[in-house]
């Protein structure tokens, strides 16, 4: 009995120790930093100087004092709720849209092993899709119960454009399952360590780049970021879906995007950027080890930034533009792309 | 006349969009990247310490001018009052002693919220008492009543004036002007 209760207090401590290590510290620290990074960066590149005020005894860190001083506006400031008939669906609304995007970290490996992975489950990918589509719920309850014509309308957007790119963004990734023969992240992962001729890392982008190129587009238009923003639009929708929301509804909101940007970045590196692993460099060594879990994050990092720089680089697409690409381009690619995948396999079996 | 657009047609390589949108981000790491590392590019203007100047033609708040012995010039003529469009200036006049100035104004008040700095006041002026030259942006304020600018607030702008007034004033002291601006001719 004894023995029973120690094996599964561990099993909970260590779940718990995990993801407090990956989810709380490394995911929501990244969005956080994202925060400023997002207005800094973009202010940069738009030759202006971005956010650097915030100032604690003339300290100003460049504007890094911004993520402390947002959460304490959020939090403090009025959380104002429209007149609406579903207060409960109002307030449940940025829940909705905040804890999926967290719990889908619990299946994406950072680092070689068991140890290195909230929860080992065969599930792998398909637990992403499945609680990662409940995000939507989120966006479309918040609009509708926001009681405003703007929300719904970007609600109806979110809701046409996350359910289609849901259908193309599932194909898109089958060739990597295919390749592979898993939908285990970690297995994923680890058979990208290998070396195709010697000296070409077996990535995900090297054998699939037309894969890569889709994914990135499905998965930036189910984060609904620019060039897919439409549902928020600010120059037609004032704030689209979120118009309503104000203090922590909002900031649920807001962060859960940026959680978003985190995840396609880990997912996306665990695909197509080989994960954890480093080519050619195996072993079981602790400084191997640290050394993989920074190669996990310098990648993640790298695609978060390629993320960010699409949102500002380019302007959004028309609605209708949006739902051409998504069923008659990205659709038929992947199809195509599944197909080839599907053809080169066979053939490199048979010979 | 009918105008001839040139349409582009591009290729199929940049209606693809993949590659273009890689070009895309390529120009702004770019841009990101030299403005990292030189300013030279960034518009900003850090407004509180900083402020771009303005046009030579800004008036600015009005004041009132003074005579050498540091009285204010305005003789409560009320021709600035008459003149004004927008009816913002309230004189009210006194006698005084000077057997030379038949009036001064006890109080002269200018309700900067109806005010247009139109210059009429300074033009209809005989006396070069009222000048739009301060370059002074209006300042903001919590009430109304702080927007109506008495004489007292006016004169803290103010300046000896040499202009003769009443034939009768010695014209011999320099002018000055309180905020380092030339006051124009």
């Amino acid at each position: 009995m004894h023995l029973v209760d120690n094996v599964l207090l561990n099993i909970v401590l260590m779940t718990l120790i995990k993801f407090a290590g990956f989810v709380l510290a490394f995911v929501m620290g990244v969005a956080t930093v994202l925060t400023w990074a997002e207005r800094k960066y973009s202010a940069v590149l738009q030759n202006r100087i971005g956010p650097n005020r915030a100032n604690v005894g003339n300290v100003r860190a460049g504007g890094l004092l911004h993520m402390l001083a947002d959460p304490i506006k959020m939090l403090t400031k009025e959380d104002f709720a429209p007149n609406t008939p579903n207060p409960i669906l109002f307030r449940l609304a940025p829940l909705l849209a905040f804890v999926p995007a967290l719990l889908v970290f619990a299946v994406v490996p950072f680092g070689p092993g068991d140890n290195f992975q909230v929860s080992n489950t065969s599930l792998g990918i398909l637990f992403i899709f499945a609680i990662g589509s409940l995000n939507v719920y989120g966006s479309v309850i918040g609009a509708w119960a926001s009681n405003n014509k703007w929300s719904l309308m970007g609600g109806l957007r979110i809701s046409a454009q996350m359910i289609s790119y849901e259908v193309a963004i599932g194909l898109s990734l089958c060739g990597i399952f295919m390749i592979y023969g898993s939908l285990d992240l970690q297995d994923i992962a680890r058979r990208q360590g290998e070396l195709l001729l010697g000296f070409i890392p077996a990535w995900g982008i090297v054998l699939q780049p037309v894969a890569f190129v889709l994914y990135l587009a499905c998965a930036i238009a189910e984060n609904k970021r620019a060039p897919f923003d439409v549902a928020e639009a600010e120059s037609e929708l004032t704030a689209g879906y979120w118009t309503e929301y104000s203090a922590m509804g909002f900031a649920m909101f807001a962060l859960a995007e940026f959680v978003e940007v985190v995840l396609i970045g880990t997912v996306g590196t665990t695909l197509f950027l080989g994960g954890w692993t480093i080519p050619g460099l195996h072993g079981d060594a602790w400084w191997i080890v640290v050394l993989e879990i920074g190669a996990f994050i310098f990648k993640t990092l790298f695609l978060v930034w390629l993320q960010m720089t699409i949102r500002w680089t380019l302007p959004r697409f028309r609605y209708d533009q949006i739902m051409r690409l998504g069923w008659r381009i990205l659709l038929p690619v992947a199809l195509l792309n599944l197909l080839v995948t599907g053809i080169v396999l066979t053939f490199i079996e048979r010979a | 006349m009918a105008k001839v657009v040139n349409r582009m047609h591009p290729d199929f390589a940049t209606q693809s969009y993949v590659v273009e949108a890689f070009k895309g981000v390529a120009l702004v790491t770019r841009q990101f990247a030299r403005n990292l590392f030189a300013k030279k590019d960034i518009v900003t203007v850090q407004y509180p310490e900083d402020r771009r100047p303005y046009t030579p033609r800004f008036r600015g708040k009005h004041r009132l001018m003074l005579r050498d012995d540091k009285s204010v010039r305005c003789v409560a003529c009320m021709l600035c009052a008459t003149a004004c469009p927008a009816n913002c200036i309230t004189i009210v006049a006194k006698e005084i002693d000077d057997p030379t100035i038949e009036k001064a104004p006890a109080s002269f008040d200018i309700d900067l919220l109806k005010c247009i700095y139109c210059g009429f006041c300074e033009e209809a002026c005989p006396c070069d008492a009222i000048r739009l030259d301060s370059g002074v942006h209006a300042i903001p304020s919590f009430t109304r009543r702080d927007q109506k600018a008495g004489v007292i607030n006016l004169l803290s702008l103010g300046g000896v004036s040499i202009a003769s007034q009443g034939g009768e004033h010695r014209a011999h002291s320099h002018e000055g002007t309180a905020h380092g601006r030339s006051s124009g001719h």
